[in-house]
């Protein structure tokens, strides 16, 4: 080939000041800019304080508030109360573990079921009109019913057909439960990653010689999953709490043996305690799914400002 | 620039958000009377009883109510043993059937702390020292022994001492003092499996998801005959408490009929009433087999 000739050079961009010496650095900036920067310096310090101060104002207010309320004193003993709180908190932790385990199988199963469901339900071709609809008919039926009745139905229901082989552990029934529900979202924000990736690059891929499933694996899913990296983090942490529900087949977690120890003293402090380790468990996965967010943002506007 | 003068803006939030909170009007006098309750004077009548509702007692339950302590999910028909014991209770006070008023409270509401839509709640509440730092209790009206109930042809079936028990998956709810008694008296190897309800418990017996569970005796006697298909009793446990596990009435903290309901409870057992109503309610809890 050919190298193409420049009809004009390029303006050379360089920091070095007309006429001076070679590799001298930047002039020491003017007193415009410098009073430039000291303005915006004291303008961050004083939203910094005034942010403080509205802060410290609203605490105040809202501690007044609710300590000062005639019944905190009750309210106090019966659901912040340290001495009950470190008596429940092994039990409650020793739950938490259960919750942990069917979060972790449970979520990798959402994942693999809700990809399947995802891919049967944007099949092409009319033969396939069956696939379609029956994927289509799962993700309406258990995106519209209660997780609570779906536990019920699945913990007691599937045992009492008394089949040879049917598990009858609540922790396998309870994740089975919880991967037919959340399946059915994951599967929707699946599909929409993938209808999301513009036609063009399906038509390419298509002209290229590719296969269906070949256009699926190598150039539709790779883009679909990043584009809804987040909105399944979010679904990740609701699933995170909705674990918590499997305690009504019968088995201890965190929140079936804060009940235990609230039904024992009739003080409401277990509950807290249980509340405050799933909060401590979504905090990771919140700022995992800010980060993995703003990074796909850095990368879409890789430098811009807006 | 004109700039807001932020410390208003500061001050009016300040005081819009504690006006927003401002503690609402106590109906009663802020309950400033000890353990001791009103009436001072003695006199337990409803012109002198602190009640909810003026004139008229507000009794508490859960929704279902439960064989054998109520028929058909009806206490105001007054059958069943405690919707008997609540009817009685209230005569003893002075009002009339009419004067009584039944209300459904869960669990947890029952137990909250504040202000309460009950003058009573009677629920099969056994009596514990560490459930009264937070509720009232009045004089007990039941002792309660816990039995172990499973199904013909189980693993459980024909158990005759806690050691046949140990190796089994039981079940109890969650809250009773079935569980505490499980968890401690016969000390399962396995996590007891901790239901809801007593319904979910069942089903899970029936089903097999569990080889026994545990509840109280008049309970396992109307389980056993009426609800579960070829129900066996195994056994009772005797009692782990202190002089046993009695129900109680249960009152807010500090409530000012405390005292009242249960002077009205101690005269309902000497004069024989709580007798014989055992007798007409609960009278097939014969004789259980103790496991030992």
């Amino acid at each position: 080939m050919a190298v193409r000739r420049r009809r004009r050079a390029r303006p050379v961009l360089s920091t070095v000041v007309p006429g001076g010496p070679r590799g001298v650095a930047l002039p020491p900036p003017s007193e415009l800019e410098l009073s430039r920067r000291a303005w915006r310096r004291s303008r961050a310090r004083r939203s910094t304080l005034v942010a403080l101060a509205s802060t410290l104002v609203f605490a105040v207010v809202a501690y007044l508030a609710v300590t000062r309320s005639p019944g905190w004193p009750r309210v106090q003993a019966t659901f912040f109360s340290p001495s009950v709180a470190l008596e429940s908190l092994p039990d409650i932790a020793r739950g938490l573990l259960v919750n942990l385990q069917v979060l972790v199988v449970g979520g990798l199963l959402v994942l693999l079921v809700g990809l399947g469901i995802a891919a049967l339900r944007t099949l092409r071709g009319p033969a396939l009109a069956p696939l379609r609809f029956l994927a289509t008919a799962y993700v309406d039926l258990f995106r519209g019913m209660p997780l609570i009745i779906v536990l019920y139905l699945v913990g007691f229901g599937f045992p009492a057909l008394g089949l040879q082989g049917v598990p009858t552990s609540p922790f396998v029934l309870g994740t089975a439960a919880i991967v037919l529900v959340y399946s059915a979202y994951v599967a929707e924000v699946f599909r929409a990653g993938i209808e999301s990736v513009h036609p063009s690059q399906r038509a390419a891929a298509r002209s290229l010689g590719l296969t269906h499933r070949q256009t699926m694996r190598i150039v539709v899913l790779p883009q679909a999953l990043r584009t809804v990296t987040p909105a399944l983090l979010n679904d990740f942490v609701a699933l995170q709490k909705d674990v918590g529900l499997i305690s009504v087949l019968g088995a201890v977690d965190a929140v079936r043996s804060a009940q235990i120890q609230v039904g024992q003293s009739f003080n409401f402090t277990p509950y807290v305690v249980a509340g405050l380790l799933f909060v401590l468990l979504a905090v990771p996965s919140a700022r995992l799914a800010d980060a993995v967010t703003a990074r796909a943002r850095r990368r879409q506007q890789s430098g811009s400002l807006l | 620039m004109r700039r807001r003068p932020l410390p208003l803006v500061l001050a009016a939030t300040a005081a819009l958000a504690l006006s927003a909170c401002a503690p609402q009007e106590e109906s009663t006098d802020a309950g400033s009377s000890g353990s001791g309750g009103s009436s001072a004077t003695g006199a337990c009548t409803p012109d002198e009883l602190d009640t909810l509702e003026p004139g008229t007692l507000t009794i508490a339950t859960d929704e279902p109510a439960y064989e054998p302590w109520f028929v058909d999910d009806a206490p105001e028909n007054g059958e069943g043993f405690e919707s008997a014991v609540a009817y009685a209770v209230a005569e003893q006070l002075g009002y009339s059937e009419d004067d009584v008023t039944w209300t459904r409270v869960p669990f947890n509401a029952a137990i909250q702390p504040g202000a309460r839509p009950f003058d009573f709640d009677v629920n099969q509440f056994s009596i514990t020292e560490e459930r009264r730092q937070a509720v009232d209790f009045s004089s007990p009206y039941y002792t309660v022994s816990q039995a172990v109930i499973t199904t013909a042809g189980s693993a459980a079936d024909g158990a005759t001492s806690l050691a046949d028990l140990r190796g089994l998956r039981l079940g109890a709810q969650v809250a009773t003092t079935s569980l505490d008694v499980l968890t401690t008296v016969i000390a399962p190897e396995n996590d007891p499996v901790v239901f809801n309800t007593n319904d979910d418990a069942k089903l899970a017996l029936q089903n097999g998801q569990v080889d026994a569970i545990v509840v109280d005796l008049p309970t396992a006697f109307y389980i056993t005959a009426a609800e579960l298909e070829n129900g066996v009793i195994v056994g009772q446990l005797e009692d782990s408490g202190e002089g046993g596990d009695q129900f109680g009435l249960l009152l807010a903290k500090d409530s000012p009929l405390t005292d009242c309901v249960s002077r009205a409870v101690d005269a309902l057992r000497e004069d024989g009433t709580l007798a014989e109503l055992e007798q007409q309610w609960l009278s097939d809890v014969a004789d259980a087999p103790v496991l030992s």
